[in-house]
């Protein structure tokens, strides 16, 4: 129960569609979504695949809390070898399309191979087609979506697709859905694009069983109570959303300001929850619109956004006139205080562009800062730029490289290289923040000491959504530490790392976790699901996918020494705020950590370690 | 002497009349502590959650004692999160 107990298999090659059982042995051990997936991934590719041939897998996973009426239980997550990074990629998101998939009684989708053309998957409950997608290749996330609900004529269609960056090889492209929810990190839309699949679109209307239903129906109403009771959930994120984190990171120190240059940006203010809230002088209406919650969501994060209609970006196209996904903090941080760029109108509009043709704003926007310091370095010039004044600051070269990275065109298609191979094919790789190819999120470890090990030690690249201690070090959730320290940190992350490994196999998500201890989602798998799922039983299973997402990519090729972070974050001091003259002591947090690991000084598993987790 | 108070999110509706932003500058008498502003200003103590004095967080248990110095910025905020 809770599990459809069916997998769809998906062979573009031969564009065969075929369904199978479910391996409930697997199930039983790694839950669903991040876990089950992650497994299913690593028995059936080679890790050392190119992420790109048609040899790698792609995986949309739900979990057996999707589409059941516990909060948020509407995830889902794609789960591949990622193009960005070449290590495993799992990439979450929500909006309404996990919900609809696993009511058409999936609990999975392989795709495997490569189409001839491009094709979309079309699914109707049972019935499963591959169907030509030429009138799509070539066009946006939007236009896509409203194209083939238009074609079935059914707006109840939900559909996840790439943009055209996702086509073009942009590496960090997402798989989208319902227009503005994404699949957003380490570049699975790449990947999706590499195999010419355009869209999944599907209806399904089957119902989500449960195990035990009056325990289960307890138990979540119990989950939900909790969450509108506490304040972060019930209140703070449904006003303020995740916004509402700029001006207390920038008060913190640990703003990353134009490619982690400086700690505190100037601008923080403008491009604030507060400053989304905050009238217009041209028409009198603030940029925020109001906040919107996915499939079965009771806190309703989300933001709807409107850009001034005299701003340069939309002045003069109706089409961007329009309410849309507004920004989140790590997407207003890297668009924003990476590249220095404090135009709120300009960073919406950039944050749209995203959406529409699918790609990551935290690793855009991380990637422009590192290019700006290139410009502002003399390393690259208006004639590599395609004459772009590619200065910290410049609101026009961050909307102008959005769109012309969407499209892969011009000095926007370098942009679409990440900031690792960008900052490498300019001589200096120094300048790339990121971890494993991927970018930072909104967090300078040398101001949150923490977040210097979950970067480095994240499997699929730098995240802050693999172990979020920034709840500890800076929100004291659900116990206050000290950023500035590095004593108990290695335990902290481990324990970030193993519960969040939990909650992402399961269909719900992470930010119940402001409010909900394993304690109270326990319950509410133990009812869905056949078998024991005790917290000490969910924390096992968290350690034991961290231990197999890890012994995937050293497969792969990495090594201990990739969990390392750029020496700008262990060599230069924090110039300003609570952690001036500060650096991150990754050194003295990692070794503690492959201890509590029960990993070699390496940071290899060891035999006991890979016995006990049963792997 | 004067310090700067930063109110954000809910808090924000009780910075003093006019205020422009989310910061205004007041003055605190030389003893005055962060519980003294937070009662001034007329703050509901519980919501103040998250209290910084020049970005470094102020324990509940110290509200009461810490003191501070000419240009000091007392920041506060609601339970709030993000990510």
């Amino acid at each position: 129960m809770a599990w459809a107990r069916r997998i769809l298999r998906v062979d573009l090659t031969k564009g065969t569609c075929t369904h199978e059982p479910l391996n409930m042995e697997w199930a039983k051990r790694y839950l669903g979504q991040r876990g089950l997936a992650t497994k299913y991934l690593t028995e059936e590719i080679d890790p050392k695949v190119d992420p790109l041939a048609p040899e790698n897998k792609l995986i949309m996973a739900t979990g057996p809390l999707t589409g059941t009426c516990a909060s948020t239980a509407g995830r889902y997550s794609v789960i591949t070898k990622g193009a960005l990074t070449g290590a495993i990629a799992c990439s979450n998101s929500g909006g309404f399309f996990g919900n609809e998939m696993k009511n058409a009684g999936l609990d999975m989708i392989i795709f495997e191979g490569k189409a001839k053309s491009p094709v979309y998957l079309f699914i109707d409950n049972d019935d499963c087609r591959l169907l030509d997608a030429s009138d799509y290749w070539g066009t946006s996330v939007w236009d896509t979506e409203e194209g083939i609900k238009e074609r079935h004529g059914d707006p109840q269609i939900r559909v996840a697709s790439i943009g055209v960056s996702g086509e073009k090889g942009v590496k960090f492209a997402c798989v989208v859905n319902d227009m503005h929810r994404a699949a957003g990190r380490s570049g699975v839309g790449t990947v999706m694009g590499s195999k010419n699949l355009k869209a999944v679109a599907l209806r399904g209307t089957k119902g989500v069983a449960v195990n035990d239903m009056p325990a289960f129906l307890k138990a979540v109403t119990d989950g939900k109570k909790v969450l509108a009771e506490n304040a972060v959930t019930g209140q703070g994120l449904p006003a303020y959303g995740t916004q509402v984190l700029m001006n207390v990171i920038n008060e913190t120190g640990a703003l990353p300001t134009r490619n982690h240059r400086d700690i505190q940006f100037e601008g923080a203010s403008k491009i604030s929850a507060e400053a989304m809230a905050e009238p217009r002088e041209s028409d009198g209406k603030p940029n925020l619109v109001r906040n919107a919650a996915c499939f079965g969501c009771t806190i309703a994060c989300g933001r709807v956004s409107t850009i001034d209609r005299t701003h340069y970006t939309v002045a003069d196209r109706p089409q961007y006139q329009i309410a849309s996904g507004g920004l989140e903090y790590e997407a207003a941080w890297a668009l924003g205080a990476a590249t220095g760029v404090d135009d709120l109108d300009a960073l919406t509009f950039a944050n749209f562009i995203c959406n529409e043709q699918g790609f990551d704003p935290i690793s855009f926007g991380a990637t422009v800062g590192a290019a700006m310091e290139l410009f502002e370095d003399g390393v690259i010039t208006p004639k590599e730029t395609g004459g772009i004044e590619l200065n910290f600051g410049s609101a026009k070269a961050l909307t102008d490289l959005a769109e012309l990275c969407g499209k892969g065109e011009g000095f926007g298609a370098e942009i679409g290289l990440g900031s690792k191979l960008l900052c490498e094919k300019y001589g200096h790789p120094e300048l790339s923040m990121s971890v494993k190819g991927q970018e930072f999120p909104a967090y300078d470890s040398r101001g949150i000491q923490g977040m210097g090990l979950t970067y480095a030690t994240s499997n699929r690249g730098a995240c802050h959504l693999r172990s979020y201690t920034v709840a500890s070090e800076v929100l004291g959730i659900p116990e206050k530490t000290d950023p500035l320290v590095t004593d108990g940190k290695a335990g902290l992350v481990k324990a970030f790392q193993d519960a969040t490994a939990a909650v992402d196999s399961a269909g719900i998500c992470v930010f119940t976790t402001f409010a909900w201890t394993l304690e109270d989602i326990a319950p509410q798998i133990d009812a869905a699901c056949e078998g024991d799922w005790s917290v000490e039983n969910l924390l096992e299973l968290g350690e034991r996918v961290w231990n197999l997402e890890r012994r995937f990519n050293l497969a792969a090729g990495f090594t201990g020494k990739d969990d390392n972070l750029p020496k700008r974050l262990v060599k230069d001091a924090a110039k300003t705020g609570p952690a001036k003259g500060l650096t991150n002591g990754l050194d003295t947090m990692l070794p503690e950590y492959y201890e509590l690991r029960g990993w070699s000084k390496d940071g290899v598993p060891t035999n006991e370690t890979v016995s006990r987790l049963t792997l | 002497m004067k310090i700067t108070v930063k109110l954000y999110a809910s808090l924000a509706d009780h910075l003093p009349a006019g205020t422009k932003g989310n910061e205004a500058e007041i003055e605190v008498a030389d003893d005055a502590t962060p519980a003294q502003v937070i009662a001034t200003l007329g703050l509901p103590e519980k919501m103040c959650h998250l209290v910084l004095l020049n970005g470094i967080y102020v324990e509940p248990s110290a509200r009461h004692t810490a003191t501070f110095e000419d240009g000091d910025a007392l920041a506060m905020w609601p339970p709030v999160a993000g990510g």
